[in-house]
Protein backbone atom coordinates (compact mmCIF):
# COMPACT_ATOMS: atom_id res chain seq x y z
CA UNK A 1 0.00 0.00 0.00
CA UNK A 2 1.46 3.58 -0.87
CA UNK A 3 1.45 5.64 1.78
CA UNK A 4 4.21 8.05 0.72
CA UNK A 5 5.81 9.87 3.12
CA UNK A 6 5.38 13.81 2.53
CA UNK A 7 1.54 13.92 3.21
CA UNK A 8 -0.27 14.04 6.25
CA UNK A 9 -3.16 12.08 6.62
CA UNK A 10 -6.92 11.54 8.52
CA UNK A 11 -9.03 9.07 9.72
CA UNK A 12 -11.27 9.14 6.85
CA UNK A 13 -8.36 7.94 4.53
CA UNK A 14 -7.93 11.28 2.82
CA UNK A 15 -4.40 12.95 2.53
CA UNK A 16 -3.39 17.01 2.54
CA UNK A 17 -0.34 18.01 0.84
CA UNK A 18 1.11 21.32 2.30
CA UNK A 19 2.54 24.20 0.14
CA UNK A 20 3.38 27.22 2.36
CA UNK A 21 -0.41 28.47 3.67
CA UNK A 22 -1.57 26.48 0.83
CA UNK A 23 -2.51 22.62 0.60
CA UNK A 24 -3.94 20.01 -1.84
CA UNK A 25 -6.54 17.36 -0.87
CA UNK A 26 -7.37 13.89 -1.70
CA UNK A 27 -8.13 10.53 -1.25
CA UNK A 28 -5.35 7.62 -0.31
CA UNK A 29 -4.40 5.14 -2.40
CA UNK A 30 -5.89 2.50 0.90
CA UNK A 31 -9.51 4.27 0.14
CA UNK A 32 -9.42 4.39 -3.91
CA UNK A 33 -8.80 0.48 -3.46
CA UNK A 34 -11.47 0.02 -0.94
CA UNK A 35 -14.13 1.99 -2.96
CA UNK A 36 -13.34 0.41 -6.49
CA UNK A 37 -13.41 2.50 -9.36
CA UNK A 38 -14.41 5.70 -8.76
CA UNK A 39 -17.44 6.88 -11.40
CA UNK A 40 -18.59 10.38 -10.04
CA UNK A 41 -16.58 13.18 -7.96
CA UNK A 42 -19.21 15.98 -6.94
CA UNK A 43 -17.66 19.51 -5.73
CA UNK A 44 -19.52 22.17 -5.13
CA UNK A 45 -17.78 24.32 -2.53
CA UNK A 46 -15.85 26.01 -4.56
CA UNK A 47 -14.89 29.59 -2.77
CA UNK A 48 -16.58 28.36 0.62
CA UNK A 49 -14.91 28.53 3.66
CA UNK A 50 -15.40 25.10 5.90
CA UNK A 51 -14.66 23.94 9.21
CA UNK A 52 -12.47 21.17 9.69
CA UNK A 53 -14.20 17.87 9.23
CA UNK A 54 -16.84 19.70 7.46
CA UNK A 55 -18.14 17.97 4.22
CA UNK A 56 -16.62 19.64 0.78
CA UNK A 57 -18.02 16.86 -1.72
CA UNK A 58 -18.84 13.56 -2.48
CA UNK A 59 -17.41 10.74 -4.12
CA UNK A 60 -19.62 7.85 -5.94
CA UNK A 61 -17.59 4.45 -6.70
CA UNK A 62 -20.38 2.06 -8.79
CA UNK A 63 -22.07 0.71 -5.71
CA UNK A 64 -20.95 3.40 -2.94
CA UNK A 65 -21.44 7.00 -2.12
CA UNK A 66 -19.17 8.31 0.43
CA UNK A 67 -18.53 12.19 1.58
CA UNK A 68 -15.58 13.77 1.61
CA UNK A 69 -14.29 15.53 4.65
CA UNK A 70 -11.91 18.92 5.08
CA UNK A 71 -8.55 17.89 6.68
CA UNK A 72 -8.80 21.39 8.13
CA UNK A 73 -10.13 24.09 8.49
CA UNK A 74 -10.02 26.53 5.33
CA UNK A 75 -11.19 28.13 2.18
CA UNK A 76 -11.94 26.24 -1.31
CA UNK A 77 -10.05 27.88 -3.79
CA UNK A 78 -9.45 25.29 -6.61
CA UNK A 79 -11.27 22.14 -7.50
CA UNK A 80 -9.54 19.60 -9.52
CA UNK A 81 -10.70 20.04 -13.17
CA UNK A 82 -9.64 17.25 -14.67
CA UNK A 83 -12.29 15.02 -12.36
CA UNK A 84 -15.17 15.71 -14.14
CA UNK A 85 -14.15 13.86 -17.18
CA UNK A 86 -11.94 11.19 -15.80
CA UNK A 87 -12.97 10.08 -12.13
CA UNK A 88 -10.89 7.42 -12.24
CA UNK A 89 -7.75 9.72 -12.23
CA UNK A 90 -8.43 8.97 -8.56
CA UNK A 91 -7.70 5.28 -8.83
CA UNK A 92 -5.08 5.78 -11.42
CA UNK A 93 -2.98 8.00 -9.47
CA UNK A 94 -4.73 8.89 -6.07
CA UNK A 95 -1.68 11.05 -4.67
CA UNK A 96 -1.27 13.13 -8.01
CA UNK A 97 -3.41 13.82 -10.75
CA UNK A 98 -6.54 12.02 -8.53
CA UNK A 99 -6.31 15.28 -5.92
CA UNK A 100 -9.76 16.98 -5.31
CA UNK A 101 -9.51 20.58 -3.99
CA UNK A 102 -6.39 22.92 -3.42
CA UNK A 103 -7.40 24.57 -0.30
CA UNK A 104 -6.08 27.74 2.12
CA UNK A 105 -5.50 26.60 5.18
CA UNK A 106 -7.36 29.17 7.83
CA UNK A 107 -5.07 27.70 10.91
CA UNK A 108 -1.99 25.82 10.69
CA UNK A 109 -2.09 24.06 14.12
CA UNK A 110 -4.70 22.10 12.78
CA UNK A 111 -1.91 20.22 11.08
CA UNK A 112 -0.74 19.33 14.10
CA UNK A 113 -3.62 16.92 14.67
CA UNK A 114 -3.61 14.75 11.67
CA UNK A 115 -1.74 11.58 11.30
CA UNK A 116 1.79 11.29 10.30
CA UNK A 117 2.55 8.43 7.67
CA UNK A 118 3.35 5.81 10.22
CA UNK A 119 0.27 6.67 12.21
CA UNK A 120 -1.71 6.28 9.17
CA UNK A 121 -0.36 3.06 8.37
CA UNK A 122 -1.18 1.83 11.23
CA UNK A 123 -4.11 2.59 10.95
CA UNK A 124 -4.88 0.81 8.14
CA UNK A 125 -2.93 -2.21 8.83
CA UNK B 1 -21.05 -18.48 5.47
CA UNK B 2 -21.36 -20.74 2.29
CA UNK B 3 -18.66 -21.31 -0.09
CA UNK B 4 -19.33 -22.32 -3.48
CA UNK B 5 -17.25 -25.03 -5.55
CA UNK B 6 -15.68 -22.46 -6.96
CA UNK B 7 -14.66 -20.08 -4.12
CA UNK B 8 -11.36 -21.42 -3.68
CA UNK B 9 -10.72 -19.50 -7.83
CA UNK B 10 -11.84 -16.51 -6.59
CA UNK B 11 -10.13 -16.47 -3.74
CA UNK B 12 -7.07 -17.46 -5.86
CA UNK B 13 -7.14 -14.75 -8.23
CA UNK B 14 -7.52 -12.26 -5.88
CA UNK B 15 -11.30 -11.12 -5.75
CA UNK B 16 -12.56 -9.28 -3.44
CA UNK B 17 -15.36 -11.30 -1.29
CA UNK B 18 -18.55 -10.75 0.04
CA UNK B 19 -21.13 -12.09 1.98
CA UNK B 20 -24.24 -12.30 -0.29
CA UNK B 21 -27.17 -14.16 0.55
CA UNK B 22 -25.60 -16.75 2.89
CA UNK B 23 -22.66 -17.66 0.39
CA UNK B 24 -19.09 -16.25 0.38
CA UNK B 25 -19.43 -14.55 -3.45
CA UNK B 26 -16.50 -12.63 -5.44
CA UNK B 27 -17.77 -9.23 -6.26
CA UNK B 28 -15.23 -7.53 -8.46
CA UNK B 29 -11.71 -8.81 -9.56
CA UNK B 30 -10.03 -6.69 -11.91
CA UNK B 31 -12.41 -3.76 -11.38
CA UNK B 32 -16.85 -3.34 -11.95
CA UNK B 33 -15.76 -1.17 -15.12
CA UNK B 34 -13.29 -3.39 -16.60
CA UNK B 35 -15.28 -6.63 -16.27
CA UNK B 36 -18.22 -5.25 -17.10
CA UNK B 37 -16.73 -3.84 -20.64
CA UNK B 38 -14.88 -7.39 -20.84
CA UNK B 39 -19.01 -8.89 -21.17
CA UNK B 40 -20.10 -6.54 -23.35
CA UNK B 41 -17.43 -6.88 -25.97
CA UNK B 42 -15.62 -10.11 -25.58
CA UNK B 43 -16.52 -12.86 -22.78
CA UNK B 44 -17.19 -13.21 -18.73
CA UNK B 45 -17.42 -15.01 -16.29
CA UNK B 46 -19.27 -15.50 -13.32
CA UNK B 47 -19.77 -17.93 -10.70
CA UNK B 48 -23.53 -18.64 -9.96
CA UNK B 49 -23.72 -21.48 -8.14
CA UNK B 50 -25.00 -19.59 -5.30
CA UNK B 51 -28.88 -20.10 -7.44
CA UNK B 52 -31.35 -22.16 -6.90
CA UNK B 53 -32.67 -25.26 -8.36
CA UNK B 54 -35.53 -26.90 -7.71
CA UNK B 55 -36.36 -30.48 -9.85
CA UNK B 56 -40.25 -30.47 -10.16
CA UNK B 57 -41.22 -34.60 -11.97
CA UNK B 58 -44.29 -36.40 -12.39
CA UNK B 59 -47.37 -36.73 -13.58
CA UNK B 60 -48.84 -33.37 -12.04
CA UNK B 61 -45.32 -31.27 -12.54
CA UNK B 62 -47.15 -29.72 -15.30
CA UNK B 63 -50.55 -28.47 -13.62
CA UNK B 64 -48.05 -27.68 -10.61
CA UNK B 65 -46.11 -25.23 -12.47
CA UNK B 66 -49.38 -23.76 -14.08
CA UNK B 67 -50.46 -22.84 -10.62
CA UNK B 68 -47.82 -21.66 -8.78
CA UNK B 69 -46.22 -19.59 -11.79
CA UNK B 70 -47.38 -16.79 -13.85
CA UNK B 71 -45.77 -17.58 -17.22
CA UNK B 72 -48.02 -20.66 -19.50
CA UNK B 73 -45.80 -23.72 -19.35
CA UNK B 74 -47.98 -25.15 -21.93
CA UNK B 75 -45.80 -22.89 -24.51
CA UNK B 76 -42.70 -24.77 -23.01
CA UNK B 77 -41.48 -27.71 -25.28
CA UNK B 78 -39.08 -30.06 -24.57
CA UNK B 79 -35.25 -28.08 -24.21
CA UNK B 80 -37.25 -25.02 -24.01
CA UNK B 81 -36.13 -22.09 -21.26
CA UNK B 82 -39.14 -19.35 -19.75
CA UNK B 83 -38.64 -16.70 -17.47
CA UNK B 84 -41.64 -16.56 -14.89
CA UNK B 85 -42.34 -15.69 -11.25
CA UNK B 86 -44.11 -16.89 -8.45
CA UNK B 87 -47.60 -14.56 -7.46
CA UNK B 88 -47.57 -14.93 -4.02
CA UNK B 89 -51.15 -14.68 -3.35
CA UNK B 90 -51.82 -10.70 -2.25
CA UNK B 91 -50.60 -9.73 -5.63
CA UNK B 92 -47.29 -9.29 -4.99
CA UNK B 93 -44.01 -11.28 -5.71
CA UNK B 94 -42.36 -14.57 -4.12
CA UNK B 95 -39.50 -14.21 -6.57
CA UNK B 96 -38.94 -14.41 -10.45
CA UNK B 97 -37.11 -17.82 -12.03
CA UNK B 98 -36.59 -19.36 -14.96
CA UNK B 99 -38.37 -23.09 -15.70
CA UNK B 100 -36.96 -25.29 -17.85
CA UNK B 101 -39.04 -28.33 -19.48
CA UNK B 102 -36.70 -31.18 -20.30
CA UNK B 103 -39.81 -33.33 -20.62
CA UNK B 104 -43.59 -33.72 -20.38
CA UNK B 105 -42.79 -34.67 -16.94
CA UNK B 106 -39.19 -33.14 -15.62
CA UNK B 107 -39.40 -29.79 -15.15
CA UNK B 108 -36.17 -27.35 -13.41
CA UNK B 109 -36.85 -24.35 -11.26
CA UNK B 110 -34.09 -21.68 -11.06
CA UNK B 111 -34.54 -19.72 -8.55
CA UNK B 112 -32.99 -16.26 -6.58
CA UNK B 113 -30.34 -16.99 -4.12
CA UNK B 114 -31.64 -15.33 -1.56
CA UNK B 115 -35.04 -16.53 -1.68
CA UNK B 116 -33.93 -20.52 -1.97
CA UNK B 117 -35.50 -21.38 1.74
CA UNK B 118 -38.46 -18.82 1.46
CA UNK B 119 -39.63 -20.16 -2.38
CA UNK B 120 -38.93 -24.05 -1.17
CA UNK B 121 -41.29 -23.49 1.30
CA UNK B 122 -43.61 -21.88 -0.67
CA UNK B 123 -43.40 -24.60 -3.59
CA UNK B 124 -44.11 -27.24 -1.02
CA UNK B 125 -46.57 -25.78 0.50
CA UNK B 126 -48.61 -24.94 -2.63
CA UNK B 127 -47.69 -28.32 -4.15
CA UNK B 128 -49.70 -30.32 -1.60
CA UNK B 129 -52.75 -30.47 -3.22
CA UNK B 130 -51.44 -31.99 -6.38
CA UNK B 131 -50.22 -34.57 -4.03
CA UNK B 132 -46.24 -33.63 -4.66
CA UNK B 133 -44.02 -33.63 -1.81
CA UNK B 134 -40.45 -33.02 -0.75
CA UNK B 135 -38.76 -36.45 -2.07
CA UNK B 136 -42.01 -37.31 -4.21
CA UNK B 137 -42.48 -34.99 -6.95
CA UNK B 138 -40.11 -32.04 -5.82
CA UNK B 139 -36.49 -31.96 -4.93
CA UNK B 140 -33.91 -29.16 -4.12
CA UNK B 141 -31.00 -29.93 -5.34
CA UNK B 142 -29.61 -25.98 -4.78
CA UNK B 143 -26.75 -27.61 -2.32
CA UNK B 144 -25.01 -30.17 -5.07
CA UNK B 145 -25.60 -27.83 -8.14
CA UNK B 146 -23.04 -25.11 -9.31
CA UNK B 147 -23.17 -22.84 -12.53
CA UNK B 148 -21.11 -20.88 -14.11
CA UNK B 149 -22.58 -18.16 -16.58
CA UNK B 150 -20.29 -17.40 -19.89
CA UNK B 151 -21.45 -14.53 -21.55
CA UNK B 152 -20.45 -12.21 -24.01
CA UNK B 153 -20.46 -11.46 -27.67
CA UNK B 154 -17.54 -14.75 -27.91
CA UNK B 155 -19.18 -17.07 -25.15
CA UNK B 156 -20.79 -19.24 -27.49
CA UNK B 157 -17.50 -19.24 -29.86
CA UNK B 158 -15.19 -19.78 -26.74
CA UNK B 159 -17.89 -22.86 -25.47
CA UNK B 160 -17.77 -24.24 -28.83
CA UNK B 161 -14.23 -25.65 -28.25
CA UNK B 162 -15.66 -27.64 -25.13
CA UNK B 163 -18.13 -29.83 -26.76
CA UNK B 164 -19.25 -31.78 -30.20
CA UNK B 165 -22.70 -30.57 -30.29
CA UNK B 166 -23.35 -27.52 -32.48
CA UNK B 167 -24.16 -25.16 -29.75
CA UNK B 168 -24.31 -21.95 -32.23
CA UNK B 169 -27.88 -23.85 -33.97
CA UNK B 170 -29.16 -23.65 -30.51
CA UNK B 171 -31.96 -20.53 -30.05
CA UNK B 172 -31.89 -17.96 -27.53
CA UNK B 173 -33.44 -19.35 -23.97
CA UNK B 174 -33.32 -23.23 -24.89
CA UNK B 175 -31.18 -25.76 -23.28
CA UNK B 176 -29.71 -29.23 -24.14
CA UNK B 177 -28.33 -32.44 -22.09
CA UNK B 178 -24.57 -32.66 -23.27
CA UNK B 179 -21.09 -34.16 -22.47
CA UNK B 180 -19.31 -30.77 -21.89
CA UNK B 181 -15.42 -30.43 -21.61
CA UNK B 182 -14.50 -33.86 -20.83
CA UNK B 183 -17.50 -33.78 -18.35
CA UNK B 184 -20.59 -36.67 -19.12
CA UNK B 185 -23.35 -34.52 -18.84
CA UNK B 186 -23.79 -31.20 -18.19
CA UNK B 187 -27.39 -29.04 -18.64
CA UNK B 188 -26.10 -26.21 -21.72
CA UNK B 189 -28.47 -22.85 -21.65
CA UNK B 190 -28.45 -19.84 -23.80
CA UNK B 191 -29.43 -18.27 -21.07
CA UNK B 192 -28.39 -15.23 -18.61
CA UNK B 193 -29.00 -11.71 -17.29
CA UNK B 194 -26.82 -9.39 -18.86
CA UNK B 195 -28.01 -9.03 -22.13
CA UNK B 196 -25.05 -10.04 -23.89
CA UNK B 197 -25.52 -13.15 -24.87
CA UNK B 198 -23.76 -16.21 -24.38
CA UNK B 199 -24.80 -19.12 -21.87
CA UNK B 200 -25.22 -20.61 -18.44
CA UNK B 201 -23.68 -24.29 -17.36
CA UNK B 202 -24.81 -26.68 -14.75
CA UNK B 203 -23.29 -29.34 -13.32
CA UNK B 204 -22.79 -31.13 -10.51
CA UNK B 205 -20.38 -29.87 -7.66
CA UNK B 206 -18.09 -32.69 -8.25
CA UNK B 207 -17.48 -31.43 -11.78
CA UNK B 208 -16.72 -27.94 -10.94
CA UNK B 209 -13.21 -27.87 -10.82
CA UNK B 210 -12.89 -29.32 -14.38
CA UNK B 211 -15.48 -27.11 -16.42
CA UNK B 212 -13.63 -23.85 -14.29
CA UNK B 213 -10.67 -24.62 -15.66
CA UNK B 214 -11.50 -25.75 -18.94
CA UNK B 215 -13.97 -22.62 -19.30
CA UNK B 216 -10.64 -20.18 -19.20
CA UNK B 217 -8.21 -22.25 -20.99
CA UNK B 218 -11.11 -22.09 -24.64
CA UNK B 219 -11.92 -18.70 -23.38
CA UNK B 220 -8.61 -17.34 -23.63
CA UNK B 221 -7.72 -16.74 -27.02
CA UNK B 222 -10.98 -14.50 -26.52
CA UNK B 223 -10.07 -12.32 -23.92
CA UNK B 224 -11.74 -14.15 -21.14
CA UNK B 225 -12.19 -12.89 -17.92
CA UNK B 226 -14.13 -13.71 -14.47
CA UNK B 227 -16.71 -11.37 -13.55
CA UNK B 228 -18.19 -10.61 -9.97
CA UNK B 229 -21.76 -9.69 -8.56
CA UNK B 230 -20.85 -5.46 -9.11
CA UNK B 231 -20.74 -6.08 -12.75
CA UNK B 232 -23.23 -8.47 -12.58
CA UNK B 233 -25.73 -5.80 -11.03
CA UNK B 234 -24.43 -2.82 -13.81
CA UNK B 235 -25.16 -5.17 -16.78
CA UNK B 236 -28.84 -6.33 -16.20
CA UNK B 237 -29.46 -2.56 -15.00
CA UNK B 238 -28.07 -1.50 -18.37
CA UNK B 239 -30.43 -3.75 -19.87
CA UNK B 240 -33.49 -3.04 -17.71
CA UNK B 241 -33.68 -6.10 -16.12
CA UNK B 242 -35.61 -6.45 -12.72
CA UNK B 243 -33.74 -7.53 -9.49
CA UNK B 244 -35.64 -9.27 -6.97
CA UNK B 245 -35.32 -7.06 -3.33
CA UNK B 246 -35.19 -4.05 -5.87
CA UNK B 247 -37.19 -3.80 -8.50
CA UNK B 248 -39.39 -6.61 -7.46
CA UNK B 249 -40.59 -7.91 -4.26
CA UNK B 250 -43.77 -8.91 -2.02
CA UNK B 251 -45.16 -4.83 -2.38
CA UNK B 252 -45.11 -4.83 -6.56
CA UNK B 253 -47.18 -6.35 -8.87
CA UNK B 254 -46.28 -8.11 -12.06
CA UNK B 255 -48.23 -5.85 -13.55
CA UNK B 256 -46.90 -3.10 -12.25
CA UNK B 257 -43.47 -4.31 -12.51
CA UNK B 258 -43.90 -4.67 -16.39
CA UNK B 259 -43.72 -8.37 -15.97
CA UNK B 260 -47.66 -8.83 -18.00
CA UNK B 261 -45.74 -10.46 -20.94
CA UNK B 262 -45.24 -13.00 -18.41
CA UNK B 263 -48.43 -13.20 -16.42
CA UNK B 264 -50.54 -15.27 -19.12
CA UNK B 265 -54.37 -14.77 -18.60
CA UNK B 266 -55.68 -18.22 -20.54
CA UNK B 267 -58.35 -20.23 -20.09
CA UNK B 268 -56.99 -23.36 -19.63
CA UNK B 269 -54.21 -21.76 -16.70
CA UNK B 270 -55.02 -21.41 -13.38
CA UNK B 271 -52.88 -20.07 -11.48
CA UNK B 272 -52.38 -18.13 -8.11
CA UNK B 273 -53.43 -14.84 -7.98
CA UNK B 274 -54.83 -15.27 -11.67
CA UNK B 275 -58.12 -13.15 -10.80
CA UNK B 276 -56.35 -9.98 -8.85
CA UNK B 277 -53.92 -9.70 -11.45
CA UNK B 278 -56.03 -10.22 -14.42
CA UNK B 279 -58.40 -7.53 -13.26
CA UNK B 280 -55.17 -5.00 -12.72
CA UNK B 281 -54.35 -5.54 -16.20
CA UNK B 282 -57.98 -4.55 -17.56
CA UNK B 283 -58.36 -1.57 -15.29
CA UNK B 284 -54.29 -0.67 -15.44
CA UNK B 285 -52.42 0.10 -12.15
CA UNK B 286 -51.69 3.19 -10.10
CA UNK B 287 -47.76 2.83 -11.06
CA UNK B 288 -44.98 1.49 -13.64
CA UNK B 289 -41.58 0.30 -13.03
CA UNK B 290 -40.08 2.25 -15.52
CA UNK B 291 -35.93 2.81 -16.85
CA UNK B 292 -34.56 6.44 -17.05
CA UNK B 293 -31.13 8.07 -18.00
CA UNK B 294 -30.09 10.95 -16.37
CA UNK B 295 -29.71 14.41 -18.64
CA UNK B 296 -28.02 16.36 -15.60
CA UNK B 297 -24.94 15.07 -13.90
CA UNK B 298 -25.40 12.50 -11.54
CA UNK B 299 -25.98 8.72 -10.27
CA UNK B 300 -29.36 7.77 -8.97
CA UNK B 301 -29.24 5.45 -6.19
CA UNK B 302 -31.93 2.47 -4.63
CA UNK B 303 -34.40 4.65 -2.16
CA UNK B 304 -33.86 8.31 -3.53
CA UNK B 305 -37.54 10.44 -4.41
CA UNK B 306 -38.46 11.06 -8.02
CA UNK B 307 -40.23 14.02 -8.07
CA UNK B 308 -42.05 16.06 -10.28
CA UNK B 309 -41.63 20.29 -11.01
CA UNK B 310 -43.20 21.02 -8.46
CA UNK B 311 -41.55 18.95 -6.18
CA UNK B 312 -44.53 16.40 -5.74
CA UNK B 313 -42.89 12.78 -4.92
CA UNK B 314 -44.22 10.93 -7.76
CA UNK B 315 -42.21 7.41 -7.83
CA UNK B 316 -38.90 6.22 -6.14
CA UNK B 317 -35.75 5.19 -7.32
CA UNK B 318 -35.52 1.09 -7.29
CA UNK B 319 -31.67 0.55 -9.04
CA UNK B 320 -29.37 2.94 -10.26
CA UNK B 321 -25.91 3.33 -10.66
CA UNK B 322 -23.76 4.76 -13.34
CA UNK B 323 -24.01 2.69 -16.80
CA UNK B 324 -20.23 1.87 -18.00
CA UNK B 325 -21.20 1.84 -21.60
CA UNK B 326 -23.14 5.18 -21.88
CA UNK B 327 -21.04 7.01 -19.00
CA UNK B 328 -24.01 8.42 -17.52
CA UNK B 329 -26.60 7.73 -14.57
CA UNK B 330 -28.81 5.17 -15.04
CA UNK B 331 -31.59 3.84 -13.13
CA UNK B 332 -35.25 2.32 -12.67
CA UNK B 333 -38.47 3.32 -10.19
CA UNK B 334 -42.21 3.00 -9.94
CA UNK B 335 -43.46 6.14 -11.73
CA UNK B 336 -47.16 7.78 -10.81
CA UNK B 337 -49.92 7.37 -13.90
CA UNK B 338 -48.86 10.39 -15.81
CA UNK B 339 -45.25 10.35 -15.63
CA UNK B 340 -44.20 6.96 -16.86
CA UNK B 341 -44.44 7.67 -20.84
CA UNK B 342 -41.16 7.17 -22.67
CA UNK B 343 -39.15 10.65 -23.35
CA UNK B 344 -41.39 12.22 -20.13
CA UNK B 345 -38.99 14.50 -18.13
CA UNK B 346 -39.19 13.30 -14.12
CA UNK B 347 -36.64 14.60 -11.90
CA UNK B 348 -34.38 12.52 -9.65
CA UNK B 349 -33.58 14.02 -5.90
CA UNK B 350 -29.49 12.96 -5.54
CA UNK B 351 -28.67 15.16 -1.79
CA UNK B 352 -31.01 17.79 -1.63
CA UNK B 353 -30.94 18.82 -5.31
CA UNK B 354 -33.14 17.94 -8.01
CA UNK B 355 -31.98 16.52 -11.36
CA UNK B 356 -33.37 16.04 -14.74
CA UNK B 357 -34.11 12.48 -16.20
CA UNK B 358 -35.80 10.99 -19.00
CA UNK B 359 -37.79 7.92 -18.88
CA UNK B 360 -36.69 5.37 -21.77
CA UNK B 361 -38.08 2.23 -23.34
CA UNK B 362 -36.01 -0.93 -22.27
CA UNK B 363 -33.49 -1.70 -22.79
CA UNK B 364 -31.35 1.21 -21.08
CA UNK B 365 -28.72 0.92 -23.22
CA UNK B 366 -29.21 0.27 -26.66
CA UNK B 367 -26.39 -1.69 -28.74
Amino acid sequence: MNVPDNLKYTKDHEWIRVEGDHAFVGVTDFAQGELGDVVFVEIETEGESLDKEEVFGTIEAVKTVSDLFMPVGGEVIEVNPGLEDSPDLVNKDPYGDGWMVKIKISDSSELEELLDPGAYKELIG
Amino acid sequence: MKNTAFTKFHESLGARMVPFAGYNMPIEYSGINDEHITVRKKVGVFDVSHMGEFWVTGPKAFDYLQYVTSNDVSKLVDGKVQYSCFPDGNGGIVDDLLVYRFGEEKYLMVVNAANIEKDWEWCLKNAAKFGITEGHGIENASAETAQLAIQGPMAMKAMQKLTDENISEMEFYTCREMPFAGICSVIFSTTGYTGAGGCEIYVKNEDAEQLWKAVFEAGEEFGIKPVGLGARDTLRLEMGYCLYGNDIDHTTSPIEAGLGWITKFTEEKDFIDKELLAKQKEEGVQRRLKGFVMIDRGIPRKDYDIVNEDGDIIGKVTSGTMSPMMKKGIGMGYLQKGYWKSETEILIKIRNKNLKAEVVKLPIYKK
